[in-house]
């Protein structure tokens, strides 16, 4: 199980949290202004790298609130918790490798 | 190729075993190919068996970066079904049904395709509505569907819990006739001997590590065995198509997530059909071995570790014992995961890219094991006629820029 590092609530159990996907994805500003393609890659293209992804998690069952995680994606160690925004408690709160670490890493492929 | 046969058994027994051939070759790679396909799953092997059987195409190779069947096709749970709902996806994979059908005595290989049935359950009104529903769909597309009721149920799985007392009591079911399981390691080894005794060359240990592309065009690939040059390169690598895409410049509409999967201890036969729910959300089956098959759902995060969470094996668990309380006191033998390439519409994509003579096949997600000959016999025929066949047509990349989506999520009930 991961555990993540709630900005506001600090560590805690991957199950009181939602998946968001691939953070950084702004959404486009005058969507009439886009092709076809353009608007497809916003909707549906990612990047899905193999190594450090940056996500967004909720809280889902805790402060309900949205933020990023580093978080590599293929040992799942989690290397920070940060802002999405500007301004909340704990901007860029430093997860570290302790705190952040994910007890699945100990098991086999 | 040596035929295998009752009198092959016989003839090899009588010099005590000691005269069998390996299945394929295990060639050194050649400068170039007329194709190369990437990916010794069971789709990659089945691209490159039906190139050289149905177009004539067999200066093939299939390069693997580990050994054939090591990714997704040995680590699913082999459900095959074909009762999907929409008609683009139920005419695809009714196709691969009817290869399946015959597959055994096509590839001279024994791939243990049993048609012992496939359950998927209703819990709710609206369930046995969609139930209802895709039943029609599918008969209307040809394809053999019931709708079964629950005490008709009661009477076919016996250990089923149908008590209107269950917390998610069962209404009803689908039931798919001609779906089953196959045994998924005969399929990988099935297609590479056919397609090796057509001459296809099965490169195993040869990771493809770059691809060359001049002037929009492909030429070739850079491997951990050498550069390796053709025009026509088909890449069929499930959880890490975006890997090979980036190498070549490109994006796909596609997210890798883990899916786990279980077995129990063998135990005494006791189920012999398939069941699924997509409502508590497990399915499982009973191996001839004698354990019992069990998978769920996919992690929510991305990850290539092909290992999951915790959470989603308990989640499966008690979705199980919510079905079938008597296994309770099973033991669960083995876990593990895989890598599926999940895309937004839960439906593959078989198409051209905007790089000449560059095919990709992927997004089969949770559910392509079924779809093994059909997904090889259409690819086949793309990389052939630089054309997709009009099975396929419709599971194009430009889907998500036209809208064309096929919205399968959800439709087919659990998507495997
Ligand atoms: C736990 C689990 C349960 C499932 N259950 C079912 C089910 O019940 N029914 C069903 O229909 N489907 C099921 N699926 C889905 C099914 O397994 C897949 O859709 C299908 O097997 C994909 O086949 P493939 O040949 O495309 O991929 P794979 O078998 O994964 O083959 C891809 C190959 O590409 C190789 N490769 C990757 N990168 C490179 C590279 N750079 N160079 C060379 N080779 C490379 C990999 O090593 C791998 O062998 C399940 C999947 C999982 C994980
Ligand atoms: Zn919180």
């Amino acid at each position: 199980m991961l555990l993540i590092t709630c900005p506001w609530c600090g560590p805690r159990a991957e199950t009181e949290f939602s998946y968001g996907g691939e953070a950084d994805i702004a959404r486009p500003l005058d969507p009439d202004a886009l092709s076809d393609a353009e608007w497809a890659d916003y909707l549906f293209y990612r990047g899905n790298p193999r190594g450090p992804h940056r996500e967004k998690w909720n809280h889902v069952h805790g402060c309900r609130r949205w933020f990023g995680v580093e978080r590599d994606t293929v040992s799942y160690r989690i290397a920070r918790s940060f802002m999405l925004s500007a301004g909340g408690p704990g901007a860029d709160a430093d997860a570290g490798p302790e705190s952040g670490g994910d007890a699945n890493t100990e098991q086999e492929d | 190729m040596k035929r295998y046969s009752a009198f092959s058994l016989l003839r090899n027994a009588l010099s005590h075993n000691r005269n069998w051939r390996p299945a394929w070759r295990n060639p050194e790679p050649k400068k170039s190919y007329d194709a190369i396909v990437v990916g010794g799953g069971g789709h990659g092997l089945a691209t490159a068996y039906y190139l050289a059987k149905e177009h004539g195409i067999s200066n093939v190779a299939v390069l693997e970066k580990g050994w054939i069947g090591g990714g997704n096709t040995g680590r699913n749970t082999t459900i095959v079904r074909s009762n999907y709902l929409w008609t683009e996806a139920a005419l695809l994979y009714e196709k691969s049904m009817k290869l399946w059908e015959g597959l055994s005595q096509d590839l001279n290989y024994n791939v243990m395709f049993s048609q012992r049935g496939v359950y998927n359950l209703g819990h709710s009104p609206q369930d046995m509505r969609d139930i209802e529903r895709r039943v029609n769909a599918n008969r209307l597309n040809g394809i053999d569907a019931e709708v079964i009721s629950v005490a008709e149920l009661g009477k076919a799985i016996p250990y089923l819990n149908v008590s209107s007392s269950a917390r998610y009591p069962v209404l009803g079911a689908s039931l798919q006739r001609r779906g089953g399981v196959a045994r998924h390691d005969a399929v990988a080894w099935g297609f590479a001997r056919a397609a090796d005794a057509l001459g296809v060359d099965i490169i195993e240990q040869c990771e493809v590590t770059g691809m060359e592309i001049r002037g929009g065009k492909v030429t070739g690939v850079r491997t951990t065995r050498g550069p390796i040059a053709s025009d026509r390169i088909g890449v069929v690598v499930a959880g890490h198509a975006g890997v090979l895409a980036k190498m070549a410049g490109l994006r796909l509409p596609i997210e890798s997530h883990p899916l786990q999967a279980f077995v129990s201890e063998p135990i005494k036969p006791v189920l012999d059909t398939v069941v699924m729910s997509g409502a508590v959300h497990g399915y499982v089956s009973q191996s001839d071995k004698g354990e019992l098959v069990i998978g769920s759902g996919i992690d929510a995060y991305n990850g290539y570790g092909q290992r999951g969470s915790f959470p989603v094996i308990e989640h499966a668990m008690q979705a199980i014992i919510e079905l079938f309380p008597i296994f309770s006191r099973v033991r669960m033998l083995r876990l593990w995961g895989g890598i599926v390439d999940v895309a937004p519409d839960a439906c593959p994509i078989v198409s051209k890219t905007p790089v000449e003579g560059l095919y990709f096949n992927c997004g089969w997600g949770t559910g392509g094991f079924k779809a093994t000959p059909g997904s090889g016999w259409v690819f086949a025929h793309t990389m052939a006629h630089g054309e997709a066949h009009e099975l396929n047509a419709p599971f194009s990349l430009e889907r998500f820029s036209s809208g064309a989506l096929v919205y399968e999520h959800g439709a087919a009930a659990v998507a495997h």
